[in-house]
């Protein structure tokens, strides 16, 4: 006997980040998930960030990790409120999904925030899979990558509203393909603008640091 | 890498998916529908799902994966595109203007209930 049943296997999970979103809405928070493989250079990029960033806009970080709170202590130098999350205790998962994204935010005062930047667990492949309510994704991208990364992990690419080229300060030491890099990205996802950073000279802050303060603007405005 | 999460969704779903009335109900097999463009590697779930369903209506249940390919519309010249090998523009006008519209499935579409 057939029983037709007909439902999402996520659902679970994307009818909380759904939730999560609602709640984003009401406080006019931006969010903003930030994806890579281990080691593309998420958390330097994001203690830059939150430097340049001082005290314009108010802004906390979730951290994921599946262990230690090296990343969380780096971050928490700048100032900013920082909640880590070991997802060992979710049983190593491999992702943040958005149940763990609402816990998190209870030791987050939201009202006193405008952006909530989500450093997820490093991995470019199920991160992009699990929703948690976010207004935009990003992923990192290093240059001691594979140019063809973003043909191999096509969702990750696909589900990005924009991408950073990382660590470009070392192109001199390596035979690496930069412009195709990028045209291997804009294969995957044309329309998403990425941005060829180096932390270490501060080539290309600016155009990333415009990007996001707009988004943050957009969203306080809507 | 999230397989044995996915495999347990799944079976919570088949699970509540049994008619009520049935005494002691035999999940034969479940059916699932999974787009290309999922972190889903259908090997790994296979095995997953012979782990999760042990002592459940679901032990021995067969899983069927229909995969389902990445179809895309062009919103320039409405033309339907399958997308392969990561090349998500038209292919007909070359545009990357494109609305996925499968290939992000992951769908129990049904089960069968073993009848004796």
């Amino acid at each position: 006997m057939e029983v037709k049943v007909v439902r999402r296997v996520l659902d679970a999970n994307e009818t909380m980040a759904q939730e999560n979103r609602q709640s984003f809405a009401e406080k006019g928070v931006f969010v903003f998930n930030l994806m890579s493989s281990p080691g593309s250079g998420k958390t330097t990029m994001l203690v830059e960030t939150l430097k340049r960033l001082g005290k314009e806009i108010p802004t906390a970080v979730i951290v994921g990790d599946i262990c230690t709170t090296n990343d969380a202590d780096r971050l928490a130098q700048t100032g900013v409120e920082v909640v880590q999350i070991n997802t060992d205790q979710f049983g190593g998962d491999c992702h943040l999904g958005a149940h763990v994204i609402r816990r998190a935010c209870q030791d987050i005062n939201l009202d006193a925030v405008d952006l909530l930047i989500v450093e997820n667990v490093g991995n470019l492949v199920c991160p992009a899979e699990f929703d948690m309510g976010e207004d935009r994704k990003g992923v990192v991208l290093s240059v001691t990558e594979g140019e063809d990364k973003p043909l191999k992990y096509p969702l990750m690419f696909r589900v990005c509203d924009m991408a950073v080229l990382s660590k470009i300060d070392l192109l001199p030491h390596l035979d690496y393909d930069k412009d195709l890099a990028v045209k291997n990205i804009n294969t995957v996802n044309p329309n998403i603008p990425v941005f060829c950073l180096s932390t270490r000279t501060g080539e290309g802050f600016d155009a990333w640091m415009e990007w996001l303060k707009n988004q943050v603007a957009a969203k306080k405005k809507s | 890498m999230h397989e044995m999460g996915i495999a347990m969704q799944i079976v919570d779903i088949a699970k509540s998916a049994i008619p009520k009335n049935i005494s002691s109900p035999r999940v034969e097999s479940v059916n699932l529908k999974v787009g290309k463009l999922t972190a889903i590697v259908p090997e790994s779930l296979r095995f997953c799902f012979t782990v999760v369903t042990k002592d459940t209506p679901l032990e021995g249940a067969k899983l069927n994966i229909e995969e389902l390919p990445v179809v895309a519309l062009c919103e320039e010249c409405a033309h339907k595109s399958t997308i392969e090998n990561a090349d998500f523009s038209c292919r007909k006008c070359k545009s990357g203007k494109l609305k996925i519209l499968s290939g992000r499935e992951l769908t129990v579409s049904s089960i069968e209930l073993a009848e004796d």
